[in-house]
């Protein structure tokens, strides 16, 4: 194992690290706020990968340029699903965890369905993006165009998200009404929109994520199964309620799994992954950020 | 004669049980289509399986959306038993059931610590890094998975060409043991512990209640029967293969019809899989062939419908009825 051989997994790492980091800020958003895991995140990723896809072969759009309509489409789908599945489960008169659970796993069978229908279980992909294919070379190491325009997206939204949060109004809404739900309503903030804006808010940064995945991965009905566990783990790793823990652990992740291939079988890099989280909530059983 | 309502409520459940045993081993007579046959057999199974998850989640409250490792531990330590050497079925399931509870105590020591959604993930990344290990584990046959030889009809050997009626009525038997497990434990102090510690951990602990002892228990008793499930689901299928018996699908399908039928209730698994099977099993059938996606569709949108509209189960739903109607 070279010198070389580590530096470009390194960096290979820390790429895929963020845009892990970007899938799971969505999910990060809706359980910090509201306590709720989405189980069809994954499928929320798959339904922006192809918008995207549509974008493309519709008017030949570029996946990159293509990806602030894609979040905004994304926006409304997520207010929509809370305002016609979520705000129901949430409000369960039992065991309303499994509820939740089986209410969004069951939205994204449906999704999933939906997919298959509209666009056959056949694999896609865009040909041709501007950075499909491209690589730079810095130093010995090469950097794939798609995975590092991901990167910069993702750094840039975590970068407006603390702004949204910190410097709005919207955005302290948002706090205090992840700190307390009930008192907000005291002050005067409406709950429900909170909750639908923060579900749309949710939805838009997943669909920033799959526009840029769009770039360089296949696009079909299951594709969001690969990335919705990673992005579970990310979250909780983070510590659930804290949006840069999921930052944190995103990089984390990428950096484990990306050292993981080097020691072990391709197939099995995820079981570093896995390895990881367990080892980080034994110790610490809120995750690296998560306030108990 | 006792006339305490409780005792009377347990004697009729027992009887109700052995009339709906009763019952459902006559169906045979009158079902001949094999095709009606395999779904009553995946029925009874998922009964069995339900039952045996609804000991650590829905009575002791430990959620795990990890059960696929206990039943494709059942799976394959059945299997290769069998197959690498020559150990029959009947002792390859419980085999396949201690080694499955040892995992799940191994597992519960160090996660039992864990609370709400970061048990719940812990469990799923455990039962997945079992799957990826499994793919890659030639001796087991990796991702090819384990072709079970079937020559002839045999119940030495648990396997059978031609008819469904053996794997159907073990599959009964079994359910019928998981149901009794269960039935058991409601009246034993383990249940008032699980209770307690589910309720308010840190109270139970107080009073004296050993509530680590008593999660891992529960772990223990509901890996062995969900893996003797996998076992029987090995030899009725004769062929595994990681994704048929660990993928993340099943930890949820095994989940189902407790949660439709009523979370840590004693008929809730029971009553949930005689629902939610016979229908997935016809949509997929109608629907499934197109390869449109349509059974996804239909099937997505029945757990949906489920979840919000019954979130305290059937079975609940039917009490909480009963109960507002006595004076």
């Amino acid at each position: 194992m070279t010198a070389q051989a580590v530096a470009q997994s390194l960096v290979s790492g820390l790429l895929m690290g963020l845009i892990y980091a970007l899938v799971a800020a969505g999910l990060a958003l809706v359980f910090g706020l509201m306590n709720v895991v989405n189980f069809a995140h994954g499928e929320f990723l798959m339904t922006a990968m192809y918008a995207a896809f549509g974008l493309f072969v519709a008017v030949s759009l570029d996946p990159l340029l293509a990806a602030p309509f894609v979040a905004a489409a994304m926006f409304i789908f997520g207010s929509v699903v809370y305002l016609g599945v979520v705000r129901f489960a949430m409000s369960a008169s039992a065991n309303a965890g499994m509820v939740q659970i089986f209410a969004t796993f069951g939205l994204g069978v449906v999704m999933r369905g939906l997919a298959q229908l509209l666009f056959t279980p056949n694999y896609r992909s865009i040909p041709h993006s501007w950075l499909g294919g491209r690589t730079m070379q810095i130093a010995g190491v090469y950097l794939p165009a798609p995975q590092l325009a991901g990167a910069c997206v993702s750094l840039a939204t975590f970068g407006a998200l603390w702004l949204i949060i910190n410097r709005t109004d919207f955005g302290r809404a948002l706090e205090a009404t992840r700190e307390d739900s009930g008192a907000v309503a005291l002050v005067g903030i409406d709950r429900k929109r909170i909750f639908a804006l923060g579900w749309g808010l949710g939805a838009a940064l997943v669909g920033l994520a799959g526009a840029v995945l769009a770039i360089f991965f296949y696009i079909y009905p299951d594709v969001g199964a690969s990335f919705s566990l990673i992005a579970y783990v990310t979250v909780a790793l983070g510590g659930f309620g804290s949006v840069f823990g999921a930052f944190a652990a995103g990089i984390l992740v990428g950096l484990v799994e990306a050292g993981s291939a080097l020691v072990l079988p391709a197939s099995l890099k995820y079981v570093g992954v896995y390895a990881l989280y367990l080892l980080v909530v034994l110790v610490r059983p809120r995750g690296l950020f998560g306030s108990l | 004669m006792t006339s305490d309502p409780h005792i009377k409520a347990r004697r009729e459940n027992i009887f109700v049980a052995i009339g709906v045993v009763f019952v459902v081993a006559c169906l045979p007579l009158f079902v001949t289509d094999v095709y009606v046959q395999n779904v009553l057999v995946l029925t009874l199974m998922y009964a069995a399986l339900s039952q045996s998850w609804n000991i650590l989640s829905g009575f002791c409250g430990q959620i795990s959306l990890g059960h696929a490792l206990y039943f494709g531990t059942g799976a394959y330590v059945t299997e290769l038993l069998f197959t690498k050497f020559g150990v029959a079925p009947w002792f390859g399931m419980p085999a396949g059931g201690l080694v499955a509870a040892v995992i799940a105590a191994a597992v519960g020591y160090p996660c039992f610590r864990l609370k709400g959604h970061y048990f719940v993930i812990a469990t799923i990344v455990i039962a997945e890094a079992g799957y990826l290990l499994m793919l890659n584990w030639d001796y087991a046959g990796a991702a090819q998975g384990i072709d079970i030889p079937v020559r002839a009809d045999s119940w030495a050997k648990f396997q059978f060409l031609r008819s469904k009626l053996p794997y159907f009525y073990f599959a009964l038997g079994f359910a019928f043991v998981a149901w009794l497990v269960t039935y058991m434990i409601e009246e034993s102090r383990w249940s008032y512990w699980w209770r307690a510690a589910k309720d308010n951990a840190d109270a139970a602990e107080s009073l004296g209640v050993d509530v680590f002892r008593s999660k891992m228990a529960a772990a223990a008793l509901s890996a062995f029967l969900t893996a003797v499930g996998g076992g029987f689901y090995a030899q009725f299928v004769s062929y595994i293969d990681p994704e048929s018996v660990m993928g993340f699908q099943f930890s949820l399908l095994m989940a189902l019809p407790a949660v439709l039928g009523g979370l840590g209730t004693l008929w809730g698994p029971a009553v949930g899989a005689g629902i939610l099977i016979p229908l997935t099993e016809l949509t997929r059938s109608f629907a499934g062939g197109s390869g449109k996606g349509l059974d996804l569709i239909i099937y997505g949108l029945l757990v949906m419908g489920i979840a919000l509209g019954r979130p305290e189960g059937i079975v609940g739903a039917v009490t909480k009825r009963a109960r507002k109607g006595r004076p």
